[in-house]
């Protein structure tokens, strides 16, 4: 059986890979792109270990079939950091200790992106449905949501000043 | 929030750096099992069981092996059988199904082929023959005469007089005290219950994998997500009937265990087929092959009888503890036992414990195993003693509370430990000093798990830049390695930055059991401790011969060597390092240790619920957990594990179960159903690190891993009491049970 | 398995036509997993959102059109829409995490035929209809119609679901919808209840709907329960009867979700709290 080819844009790079048409997303970017950081977990889109960003909304690559990303534009959790400067979601996390395994960490970090793109100043209950869809099994979700929040008060702070 | 007893001034320990590790994490770097692709590499698919126990009458794998892509099929008969007294023996016949699957998702035969779609398809292709045998699921029904048998070799041991026909039961413990009909004849209050819990899953997120390679040397390299990667080594090593030597196990990135990631499942498949194949093989188990067929922790039967005096006292305490064990017998129900009435002092008890096969996985560790289903019974026991005596619960605890030199129900006499101060600082919390919302009910409970010590190993480099190499043998599943580099850091003065710690293979550091326990940051950290002593030893010496002096004029203190006499500037660690290779080469110190002294941990829990009366539904409003952790070496990961072990101590209490349908299927193998607590289930967790140090060691850590687990259970079920008036002795508190609960009250006219 | 993504009905249509083993999708939220866990794999999955048609929503001379294959974070955005149909908005933002937000839609969750699917109810209570299109062109049904039991639907083959039409509720009326799950998210509803009230300026109840999620085969109306409000305030006492015959009208079945007393309780309790918001909806003009 002939493979698809797919053509779309990764990370902000140009990117094409083979995929059989019945693949998830997710196989295609850890085989096939090498872009190891979504993890599987569940492999239902019960877990959001898998969480990237396509055309700026929030999947589980898992819940994808691999053809789909033709012409899309994809953000993994390797593609949020600027370069070397770690996006505030990031460096919160570190900062705040929001990670055990840190198996979860990438989905959530992709997540917490995709809420503080659309909501830049959430309330903890905003947050917490926000990310129900990221399992954590080691945090009890306690440093993850005071992370993002703190993410998002850096971010704030960070535009006030972009704008005196 | 931290209580300290006593605490020397430290630099380092005790605060709160960025974790080593930490940045490859958010950046999607960090290597789990399942990230490494080897050259080569094949794909492996496990064929299971889809009975709940059957005879298998025969295996067919010709169709499979023709299949394209294939290179390696095994079953069951490429494993030694190994002899009826040796320990691995049952992993063995857990490992891979011999001439019974004993549960549904029991492996039968492993592919090794070209893909996953090629393994998948060919797993599909071996032909199986059963004959299916009735099944038993629940405790008391495999207790029963006449039940089906899962094994025809287990006679129950520890009854008064040898059995003459097999069982069910494995085992019965028994721990006696005093005289049990004085103290309920002394007792003013007496209280009691039969307790009920199903079977619950560890969750970690990440699904067991791993690699393999094995060699035309007849040696094997693994990588896998494991707690432990030397009894990985054994266990492989004893399952192939190969010698350790040929085996090298490196340890990935671990995404979460708990205690499920202490046993093998995957590896010595892995390698058979590896081996069979000439090439390198993943294995990767899906979310469902997880709950099917890996260590669910048992569910109970668990009846108890409590009697108090008028004062609060109690007097007497009898138990009857059964827990599953799943396909093989374990040590669960004796672990139960022993932790049953531990936070309490009572002369008079009478402890018995069975141990029963069923057809469910084979049980393993799950967070202080055994001691949530034990405080269950006997912190909801313990608060019906309150309100009947109307003594407020955590005052009733500590007149009850053991202390230093008091003898432990299991035997030996408590060393120091912190209950009485987990106790004080939950009375004397914001929390538990408020009163709870109008219609929230409040509930209290306390929890015990002993710790453990075991082997450790830990290699200490010293590098010519005055920097160090930590390399320990302790898988980190919640941050160790930024506990053992804060240890290194206050032993040598150095930034805890200046240190690099390091997971190290079974061939680059010495022998190391499992994180397990609650013994990494206690045992492993011991072990660096007496590496970087040894290490200032001979940093004195490099200084003596830097000074052409005696070693014995030189002292270590503040990060520098001094001169006890004055007669030299004091020299840094690192004028000492860069010197190294003129006095005498490279500095570097190892130490292996069996740690002693494990520190017990106590755990007390205050939380308020609503509860929705018309539909059942229980909401978490607010939690508090106090834990002793003797010294907090990096506080944010003891909060960590405090509020990992509650969230998932509460998913156990409302939620988590396993269903199964009539023929012993699992009909929730996913997360979807499987219902660990997601964020919008959870308030804000709030710490209360108690610091009560244990004397054994150096820093006078206690493990703090496992205990906050085990007063959930019986706190939520406490406070769904408080809320409604209605007592429930069985989980999960979902919101069916809790309705007909509130029913039920109802109906009594209360 | 072949991936087809059309931009048009009649390519689709064309497509399903031609294709004998083939299956249309949206989010995929079921398919993919469906696959990955061995299921056989159709010729060629048809993925209906590259067409325009299908993913717009907007109002029409007074009518809903909302794409079946539109993303439910789309409904949640719309807050016009949410402003006609509350309840059905708030429904379609129960399906699932942000994450199956993006993906999922009123088509594939009323196709899947589950008789717990959350936007079924209010679809119901809305007296939505469906246009279906097929080899024979295009037909309008009632989306009651669709789903004859777990499952299974009324379509033919070759035959998919192309959009909801909703007429803009009157004035005084408004929706509510209400689930019972264990948890706070992710899960799959134990039973749903939908409900559609409207009001005269007295508050009397001058027409109402409610409608039941998992509680029979498919989803549910409940005439029984929504008649006897007729002519009559919305108070206590209406809301027991609601409850007794919303609860009598349930028929569940004992699962590893739910049993059939919890739930026949459940959906009486649900059942009246629905009423109640969506009267309270309307008395407060948050309607249309």
């Amino acid at each position: 059986m002939s493979r698809t080819h797919v053509r779309c844009r990764i990370n902000g790079d140009d990117a094409e890979f083979l995929c059989d048409a019945g693949d998830a997303l997710l196989d295609a970017l850890r085989d096939e792109m090498g872009l190891m950081g979504a993890k599987e977990g569940c492999g239902t889109g019960d877990c959001g270990a898998c969480s990237i960003l396509m055309d700026g909304r929030l999947q589980c690559s898992c819940l994808v079939f691999a053809p789909e990303a033709e012409g899309s534009s994809i953000v993994t959790v390797e593609g949020i950091a600027d370069g070397d400067r770690l996006h505030p979601l990031q460096q919160c996390f570190l900062e705040g200790a929001a990670l055990q395994c840190g198996v979860c960490t990438p989905g959530f970090l992709v997540a917490a992106k995709a809420l503080l793109d659309r909501n830049p100043d959430p309330t903890e209950t905003e947050v917490r449905y926000a990310l129900a869809g990221n399992l954590c099994r080691c945090t009890g979700y306690d440093k993850i949501v005071r992370s993002v929040l703190a993410a998002a008060a850096v971010m704030q702070q960070g535009k006030e000043e972009a704008a005196r | 929030m931290t209580i300290t007893d006593q605490r020397p001034g430290y630099r380092y320990v005790g605060t709160r750096p960025v974790r080593h590790d930490g940045l490859d994490k958010v950046v999607g770097k960090a290597r789990y099992a399942a990230d490494l692709v080897l050259p080569g590499m094949l794909y492996g698919h496990i064929l299971r069981s889809p009975h709940a126990h059957a005879r298998i009458v025969a295996i067919d794998t010709a169709a499979a092996e023709a299949m394209p892509g294939v290179r390696a099929v095994i079953t069951g008969a490429d494993f030694p059988e190994l002899p009826a007294d040796d320990p691995e023996r049952n992993t063995t016949r857990n490992l891979m199904a011999r001439d019974k699957v004993l549960y549904e998702g029991h492996a039968i035969a492993a592919v090794a082929a070209t893909s996953q779609r090629a393994a998948k398809a060919a797993a599909k292709a071996i032909a199986v023959t059963y004959e299916v045998l009735p099944h038993t699921l629940d405790i008391r029904e495999a207790m029963a005469p006449g039940a089906p048998l899962l094994h025809d070799d287990v006679f129950t041991t520890g009854l008064d007089s040898e059995p003459s026909e097999p069982s069910n039961v494995a085992n019965r413990t028994c721990y006696e005290r005093g005289d049990i009909e004085q103290g309920f004849a002394d007792a003013a209050v007496v209280v009691e219950g039969e307790f009920v819990t199903k079977a619950v899953h560890q969750g970690y997120i990440e699904p067991h994998a791993c690699v393999a390679d094995t060699g035309q040397d007849g040696k094997t390299v693994i990588w896998c997500s494991s707690q432990g990667h030397f009894r990985v080594r054994s266990q492989t090593a004893a399952m192939l009937g190969w010698d350790t030597a040929r085996i090298k196990v490196i340890p990935a990135e671990i995404g979460g265990g708990f205690g499920g990631k202490t046993t093998i499942y995957l590896e010595p498949l892995a390698v058979a087929l590896s081996a069979r194949a000439g090439r390198p093989v993943k294995l990767v188990m899906s979310r469902e092959e997880v709950f099917r067929a890996t260590g669910p922790t048992p569910g109970s039967v668990i009846r108890l009888k409590l009697g108090a005096a008028d004062d609060g006292k109690i007097t007497a305490a009898k138990a009857w503890m059964a827990y599953e064990s799943g396909a093989f017998p374990g040590p669960w129900a004796m672990l139960g036992c022993m932790c049953v009435i531990s936070p309490y002092n009572v002369e008079n008890f009478l402890i018995e414990g069975y141990e029963v096969v069923v057809n469910k996985p084979v049980n393993v560790a799950y967070r202080a195993p055994s001691a949530p289903m034990a405080a269950f019974a006997a912190d909801t026991l313990v608060d019906e003693i309150a309100r009947r005596l109307d003594m407020d619960p955590i005052e009733l605890r500590l007149l009850n509370c053991p202390s230093a030199g008091d003898q432990a129900p299991y035997g030996p006499k408590w060393p120091r430990i912190g209950l009485r101060e987990c106790l004080e600082a939950v009375r004397d919390s914001d929390h538990y000093r408020s009163e709870p919302a109008p219609g929230h009910g409040r509930g209290v409970a306390s929890g015990f798990w002993f710790n453990i010590g075991e082997a450790s190993s830990a290699t200490v480099n010293l590098n010519e830049n005055g920097t160090a190499t930590v390399v320990t043998g302790s898988p980190d599943i919640g941050g160790s390695r930024a506990s053992m580099a804060l240890m290194a850091a206050e032993e040598l003065g150095i930034d805890v930055y200046d240190i690099q710690p390091v997971v190290g293979d079974t061939e680059v550091v010495g022998f190391t059991d499992v994180t397990e326990g609650s013994r990494a940051t206690f045992a492993t950290g011991m072990a660096v401790v007496e590496a970087c002593r040894d290490l200032k030893r001979q940093l004195c010496g490099r200084a003596a011969v830097m000074w052409d002096c005696d070693s014995d004029e030189v002292a270590w203190s503040d990060g520098q060597a001094t001169h006890r006499a004055g007669e030299h500037e004091p020299l840094a660690l690192a004028a000492i390092t860069a010197e190294a290779g003129r006095t005498g080469g490279p500095l570097g110190a190892t130490a292996s240790l069996n740690a002693r002294g494990a520190g017990p941990a106590f755990s007390v829990q205050v939380t308020d619920v609503s509860v929705d009366e018309e539909t059942g539904r229980v909401t978490v409003e607010r939690y508090t957990t106090a834990q002793d952790a003797g010294t907090a070496i990096h506080p944010d990961y003891v909060e960590g594990q405090m509020q990992g072990g509650v969230a998932q101590g509460i998913g156990w209490a409302l939620n988590e179960e396993y269903i199964h349908d009539a023929d012993g299927v699992m009909e929730n193998p996913g997360f979807l159903d499987y219902r660990i607590p997601v964020a919008s289930d959870l308030p804000m967790i709030e710490t209360i690190i108690v610091e009560v140090p244990n004397p054994n060691h150096p820093y006078g850590v206690r493990g703090v891993g496992e205990v906050g687990i085990v007063p959930p259970i019986p706190a939520l079920a406490n406070a769904v009491y408080d809320a409604t008036g209605a007592r429930i002795r069985e989980l999960p508190l979902s919101p069916p049970r809790v309705l007909a609960a509130i029913t039920a009250r109802n109906g009594d006219g209360g | 398995m072949r991936y087809a993504a059309p931009t048009s009905v009649a390519e689709a249509v064309a497509l399903l036509g031609t294709e004998p083993n083939s299956r249309v999708f949206a989010g995929a939220t079921d398919l993919v997993p469906q696959l990955r866990a061995g299921r056989p794999e159709p010729g060629v999955a048809i993925d209906l959102k590259k067409i325009p048609r299908l993913t717009s929503v907007a109002i029409d001379d007074g009518t809903w059109r909302i794409g079946a294959a539109a993303p439910t974070s789309d409904l949640t955005a719309n807050e016009a829409l949410t402003a006609d149909v509350p309840g059905l908005v708030y429904a379609s933002g129960l399906i699932g995490s942000d994450q199956i937000q993006n993906r999922a839609s009123l088509g594939g969750n009323l196709c899947n035929a589950s008789p717990a699917a959350d936007a079924v109810p209010p679809l119901l209570v809305n007296t939505a209809q469906a246009v279906v299109a097929g080899p024979d062109g295009e037909r309008t049904v009632p989306v009651a119609d669709i789903p004859t039991g777990p499952g299974r639907t009324s379509l033919r083959p070759g035959e998919f679901v192309v959009e909801f039409l909703i007429d803009r509720p009157p004035p005084g009326t408004a929706d509510a919808y209400l689930r019972l799950i264990p948890r706070t998210e992710m899960d799959i509803a134990i039973v749903g209840a939908a409900a559609r009230i409207t009001l005269d300026a007295d508050g009397s109840c001058v027409a109402a709907a409610i409608a039941l999620g998992a509680v029979a085969p498919t989803v549910i109306t409940v005439p029984a329960a929504s008649g006897g409000l007729i002519g009559q305030p919305i108070d206590a006492r209406a809301l027991a009867a609601v409850a007794a015959a919303a609860s009598a009208a349930a028929s569940p079945i004992d699962d590893k979700r739910g049993t059939v007393t919890y739930r026949r309780q459940v959906a009486g309790v649900l059942a009246k709290r629905a009423v109640a918001e969506a009267a309270g909806r309307a008395r407060n003009g948050d309607g249309p």
